[in-house]
Formats: C-alpha cells, sequence, structure tokens
C-alpha cells in the first residue's frame, strides 16, 4: 500500500500518521505540503490531525481550500482511499467530501484523553479487521468534536450503515449527535473520524487498538 | 464598497458559547438575559460599484467560504 500524509501549516499529527504507516506498511509515506496541486500516485491520502491554519474563520474551512484538496477530492472521485483523523475529519466536512459539521464541544472544553468507541460497520475497506461491535480504546484531542448534522442525514448514515464508530454511551467526549465518532462517505472511500487510531499502534503508547485499521488497509489495497 | 457580513448559527442548531455567554451575564447581575446566540462579523471592501453584483458576489463568498451553511446562516449589509 502507497500513502501520503498532507501536511497543512499547523498540522501537528502528520508525524505522528507518517511514523504509524511507516511503522505497519513498511514504506516511508509520502509527505505532502498542502501548497502542491498534485498528489503523488498512491493508494491512501492521510489528512492528518492537527489545526491547520491555526482553526482561522471555522476547524479545517481554510485547509479546505488549499491547493492539494482539489488534488484529494479527485483522488476521491477516482476511488482512492482517504482517512481523516481529527483535524482531517474537520477539513473532509468543509471539503463536502463527507456530511454534516463538526461543532464545538457541547461543554466548551478542550478534551484530551482515551475514549471507547465500539466498532459499528466492519463492510469497509477501514474497518475489515476488527469484529463488529468490537469496543476499541482511542485518545482524543479535540475541541470541535460534536458532530452535527440535520436528522435526515443522520437517519441516512445509519440507515446506509456509514456510521463506522461510535462513542460507547456515556463516554460522549464532544456532545456528537448520536454518539458519532466516524462516518463514511457514500462509496465508502472516505473516512473521517475524531479520535486517533495512528496513536494506539505501538504498545509504548498505551495501546495497539488503531493497528486493525491500518492493517484493514494495507489487506484492501495491497 | 463596504460589506458587513454577520455569520450566525442557524436557529435550533445548539449554541454553547451563546448559552455560556448567558450565563456569566445573568452571573454578572444582568437579571433580564434570556437567551444569548453569538456569532461573526466580517468586514469586507470590495472594489465594485453595482450593488447587485456586490451582493452576487457576497453570497457567492458566504456559500463557499464564509459560512458553513450546514449550521450557519449569513446576512449581508452593503454601507
Amino acid at each position: 500500500m502507497r500513502s501520503a500524509v498532507v501536511v497543512f501549516p499547523a498540522s501537528n499529527c502528520d508525524r505522528d500518521a507518517q511514523t504509524a504507516l511507516k511503522q505497519l506498511t513498511g514504506k516511508d509515506p509520502r509527505m505532502v505540503w498542502h501548497g502542491d496541486s498534485e498528489l503523488p500516485a498512491v493508494d491512501l491520502v492521510v489528512l492528518p490531525g492537527g489545526f491547520s491554519y491555526g482553526d482561522y474563520l471555522r476547524s479545517g474551512a481554510m485547509a479546505s481550500q488549499s491547493a492539494i484538496m482539489r488534488a484529494v477530492k479527485a483522488h476521491a472521485e477516482k476511488g482512492g482511499m482517504v482517512l481523516g483523523i481529527c483535524n482531517g475529519f474537520q477539513v473532509l466536512t468543509e471539503s463536502h467530501l463527507l456530511p454534516g459539521a463538526l461543532m464545538r464541544n457541547a461543554d466548551l472544553k478542550f478534551v484530551c484523553r482515551p475514549v471507547t468507541m465500539t466498532v459499528e460497520e466492519t463492510q469497509s475497506a477501514f474497518t475489515r479487521k476488527y469484529d463488529n461491535g468490537q469496543r476499541v480504546v482511542f485518545p482524543v484531542a479535540h475541541g470541535d468534536g460534536n458532530y452535527f448534522a440535520d436528522d435526515a442525514t443522520l437517519d441516512r448514515l445509519e440507515g446506509e450503515n456509514r456510521v463506522v464508530f461510535r462513542y460507547v454511551e456515556g463516554d460522549n467526549p464532544n456532545g456528537s449527535a448520536r454518539n458519532i465518532a466516524g462516518i463514511l462517505n457514500e462509496t465508502r472511500n472516505v473516512l473521517g473520524l475524531m479520535p486517533h487510531p495512528e496513536r494506539v499502534v505501538d504498545p509504548l503508547l498505551g495501546g495497539t487498538d488503531g493497528v486493525a485499521l491500518f492493517r484493514s488497509l494495507i489487506e484492501a489495497l495491497t | 464598497m463596504k460589506a458587513r457580513v454577520f455569520v450566525t448559527l442557524k436557529n435550533g442548531v445548539l449554541d454553547p458559547q451563546g448559552k455560556a455567554i448567558g450565563h456569566a451575564l445573568n452571573g454578572l447581575g444582568f437579571g433580564t438575559v434570556g437567551e444569548v446566540r453569538q456569532g461573526k462579523v466580517i468586514d469586507i471592501e470590495l472594489a465594485e460599484t453595482d450593488e447587485a453584483r456586490a451582493r452576487a458576489s457576497l453570497k457567492d463568498m458566504c456559500e463557499k467560504l464564509l459560512a458553513n451553511t450546514v449550521i450557519e446562516k449569513y446576512e449581508i449589509e452593503l454601507r
């Protein structure tokens, strides 16, 4: 699997994503600057966490207008895989590659802690190595993770099994609608999630629940 | 031409910041304060003299960048 990580000004999880991808795929991902207008030939593009453009205007809003995002959209439209983590998820909603929006956390606090989620859907290239209903613990670190969409959109996401990760009842860190933590696009090649799978790929860092997500992609794309 | 764009959360979208501001105002003794909603003001200078063209252009800016119409609405004021 060939991968690329997009680096925006003030991305801060780009190196985490790079390290995880290198460790699990055995290949260095290509690091792509936001001002570039072309992507290298890759199977997977990761939009990393961080505070791109200082979260000016809205989280992800400025990044969604960057030159590289036109190439990322074209990649997604051709069926290429895109994984948006945290700020990357915000960039995906702002780019309309995923529906809905990520609003300020309901309690207005930046939240930085491990959260427990269930894997709600394993029929996807991102989650095929998990068990249906499996509980996983990923860390979150965000101030704007409160997923919002109108009821019709939420019903549709659930009806099409596009809610892939859900916070377990009582452990929703941000007030997101229907405890949603991560969703797929209609064609199931774009995943956005607030928690950080790339930070739980090594026992040394406190967990390995994120490994199966990358292994799923490797299996699907190799 | 100068324009002022107001971006606010749509009705029905929870506004925790507005709520917190309301609580703080109540705490300061402003007992008459009810619901508070907050938003953004964006001032824009436009090299444009035709009002209709300016409005059309500003609407386009709001739809493309200034507002996230999933959660926000906008109003345009020309001055």
